[in-house]
């Protein structure tokens, strides 16, 4: 590692760490409906979108309501965008005249981006329109992530409320963190990627008679303004195939370390804010500790791999020592300017969120290098997560925590002083058990039906990880990919999209009924008895409860997947 | 349910609105304000014409020119088809491909080690720059094609290297676009 890479880290951990505070307050004030510095100048446009729309905003809802609210705006949201991609052809804005899209596919993207997952199994530049990509997907990356948010602020708010079931008005949360939160962050952002060079233009196409004298095509389009909310939004979904790989999406190291840090921005912040909506900062410290604990050893064991470059390239005598002059490391697949250490820790940051974009391909990592996301997806994304989801999958483990270290103890356990039942755990079992039976079972389906098994571009283990990839993507919302799989057919975009619907919402459901039944109850003072939720000891049974879960969950998958393959390509290099 | 239904569709177009209309017109606006040049994508213009992308890679074949490194997407550097070559670091596809490269490049009469990017294919397919091994490798090659001496193209690369932004991020490059510019304009003095 060189003392640049240093820097580049240590510079991450001080900014997120000096942001995340001071954001995590703001956004504590947004969702209790407080007064902010930027009230006299959003507040009388939030007055307006209720007066225009019906809202009324002090009406409040019990998780019933909260969760339809929740399912009828976004399957409306979703319809909308099917039907935008399916008759592109017919709308404006479209000067290259691509077709409406196949419905499969429509109805793959729809839930992909209506899910936060930004799956795309087409290729952006040359599948859809300007329009498709402003008035379709970008919306939906507003909507997705306030609808994350929104669920997860419901969550803190039934630890707070005393034997009363209300926990907020779905539309005013959607609303308000979009006004106050999203769009200024992504104002401020856009504008920073079209300084570092990302375009924003209503041309769609440029030629360009390169040096050779050859004609070079080069799409562009309104991408500065998605991508943001790309970022910002754990969403992931970009304007071109290549994703944050793409010069135009990322166009230098500034820009890369700044969209990096726009990846955990939101999703680190917001455990804080979950820390001073409870009014208990040492409860929000101790999931953070606990999750930093998890990023850190992902990360490193993926820059080492990757450091280490490939054994198959060592064995060509190809130089992949990292150095000034030479960028190093296993290359194929990643981008001079961002070399492995800006490349690595994005794999990481978008695998532990839900975000999914990506600027190196995974499907070139190495095994062990490539094991790191495909891990971080399979615990279910709580190293942070994505915005909002990630904080709701964490409660759920540590509700199951504090239910195994009642049972060690043979107390009735309890979370924020609130008492955990029978009932909270059903849910959180079911919440948790749904996950690996989606991505196991959807992802052994997939490996049995021939429709399926033509999609896959490797053979053996590396072809098992592809399409365990896909389906753990899918599942757990996050929408990154092994990119060798084609993943663009009729079999792939409905199960997928189906995976994706459940990976949604099997897991709102649960802890909206979770939030629903803890709002009702009183709160208890803490007492001798009670097990502490912030101390180190917590924090090392949460740790281990999520690895263990995880670990003992797909260990089998991913003996036969990455580690088989590390294996293959050990004795490989020593023959 | 009829009322969420109305409020849900609403609130959706309300919305669509700010953030699908207004938002992207509002950062157009100002792109071509403020960033006329990087709105249209960082347009290199020589004689009224434009030549490409200072962000884009394009293909160079010919000796006289500094090569960018492979790329997957369409058939090289296809601006339209951005995307890695997504073969796993075992694939026989990609052992073979390296194996092609590393010939080419021994062809060349370069005996020292090869720096990986020479021989692999970025993410993107677009990748504009090379490592300045990359270019260090290449430089005998092109000085012998244009009759040049090695010790002018040695100083062209160290010229058009960029260091890291502000010094500290991302990695230390060379624009192949604007080295292989420089080289056309010595040339033509």
């Amino acid at each position: 590692m060189s003392e640049f890479d240093i820097y580049q880290l240590l510079l991450f951990v001080f900014i997120l760490a000096v942001v995340m505070i001071p954001l995590g307050y703001y956004m504590a004030r947004i969702f209790q409906g407080e007064r902010v510095w930027l009230s006299p100048l959003v507040r009388p446009a939030e007055r307006a979108f209720y007066a225009l729309s019906g809202i009324k905003a002090d009406g409040q809802m019990n998780w019933r309501g909260y969760l339809l609210a929740a399912v009828v705006f976004n399957l409306v949201g979703m319809l909308f965008l099917m039907l935008i991609l399916m008759f592109q052809d017919l709308l404006p804005l479209n000067p290259q005249h691509f077709a409406g899209t196949p419905w499969h596919l429509a109805f793959n993207v729809a839930v992909s981006f209506m899910t936060n997952t930004n799956w795309q199994s087409y290729a952006g530049e040359s599948t859809l329109s300007p329009l498709s990509q402003m008035v379709g997907l970008t919306v939906q990356n507003f909507m997705s992530s306030a609808t994350g948010l929104a669920v997860a602020v419901a969550v803190i708010r039934s630890f707070t409320q005393r034997e009363n079931p209300n926990l907020g008005n779905f539309y005013v949360d959607v609303t308000r963190v979009t006004l106050y939160v999203k769009l200024p962050l992504a104002i401020i952002f856009a504008v920073f990627l079209l300084w570092q060079g990302v375009p924003q233009t209503f041309n769609t196409s440029v030629t360009a008679t390169t040096l050779e004298g050859a004609q070079q095509t080069i799409a562009v389009g309104p991408v500065a303004s998605q991508i943001a909310i790309k970022m910002l939004g754990s969403n992931g979904g970009g304007y071109f195939n290549a994703n944050g790989a793409h010069p135009f999406e990322n166009p230098t190291g500034l820009s890369d370390f700044v969209q990096l840090v726009s990846i955990l921005l939101l999703p680190i912040s917001f455990v804080v804010t979950f820390g001073f909506m409870i009014r208990d900062k040492r409860q929000a410290w101790a999931l953070l500790v606990s999750m930093t604990l998890m990023f850190v050893i992902g990360f490193v064991i993926c820059y080492v791999a990757e450091a280490n470059g490939s054994h198959v390239l060592d064995a060509l005598g190809v130089d992949q020592h990292i150095s000034n002059a030479n960028i190093g490391g296993n290359l194929e697949g990643k981008e001079v300017r961002f070399g492995i250490m800006n490349s690595t820790l994005w794999a990481t940051a978008t695998s532990a969120t839900s975000n999914g974009s990506v600027n190196s391909m995974f499907d070139s990592y190495t095994a062990l290098g490539g094991l790191v996301p495909l891990f971080n997806l399979l615990l279910g994304e709580v190293i942070y997560g994505g915005v909002g989801c990630g904080l709701y999958g964490i409660i759920i483990y540590a509700l199951i925590t504090v239910f195994i270290a009642g049972l060690m103890v043979g107390r009735t356990p309890e979370y924020l002083g609130k008492k955990i039942e029978a009932k909270e755990v059903k849910w959180a079992i079911v919440a948790q058990l749904l996950y690996p039976v989606t991505v196991l079972g959807g992802g052994m389906l997939a490996l049995i039906l021939p429709d399926s098994v033509s999609s896959l571009s490797a053979s053996g283990p590396h072809g098992l990880t592809q399409m365990l990839y896909a389906y753990a993507s899918a599942a757990a919302n996050n929408g990154s990919a092994f990119g060798g799989l084609s993943a663009n057919t009729l079999y792939q975009n409905v199960a997928l999209g189906i995976v994706m619907l459940v990976g949604r919402f099997g897991v709102i459901v649960p802890i909206l009924a979770i939030a629903g039944s803890l709002a009702s109850k009183k709160i208890i003072p803490v007492s001798n008895g009670t097990f502490p939720t912030h101390g180190g000891m917590f924090v090392v049974l949460l740790t281990a409860v999520i690895l263990m879960f995880g670990g003992l969950t797909y260990f089998p998958v991913i003996a036969l997947g990455p580690i088989a393959e590390h294996l293959s390509q050990l004795s490989q290099s020593v023959m | 349910m009829r009322g969420q239904l109305r409020a849900s569709l609403a609130l959706l177009v309300l919305m669509t609105v700010l953030t699908g209309i207004l938002y992207p017109l509002a950062i157009w606006g100002i792109g071509q304000s403020f960033f006329p040049y990087q709105a249209e994508g960082s347009l290199i213009v020589a004689n009224g014409k434009v030549i490409g992308s200072d962000l884009i890679g394009q293909n160079f074949a010919g000796d006289t020119y500094f090569h960018s490194r492979p790329s997957a997407a369409g058939n090289g550097y296809d601006a339209t088809q951005s995307g890695g070559s997504n073969l796993a670091t075992g694939s026989d596809d990609l052992i073979k491909q390296v194996k092609e490269r590393i010939q080419a490049i021994r062809a060349t009469g370069f005996t020292g080690g090869i720096p990986v990017d020479a021989v692999t294919g970025s993410g993107s397919g677009l990748d504009p720059d090379i490592s300045v091994a990359n270019a260090r490798l290449q430089a005998q090659h092109v000085a012998q094609s244009r009759h040049m001496d090695v010790g002018v193209i040695n100083n062209l690369i160290a010229e058009n290297t960029r260091e890291r932004d502000w010094h500290v991020f991302g990695e230390t490059r060379i624009n192949v676009l604007q080295l292989n510019r420089a080289l056309d304009n010595l040339a033509n003095h």
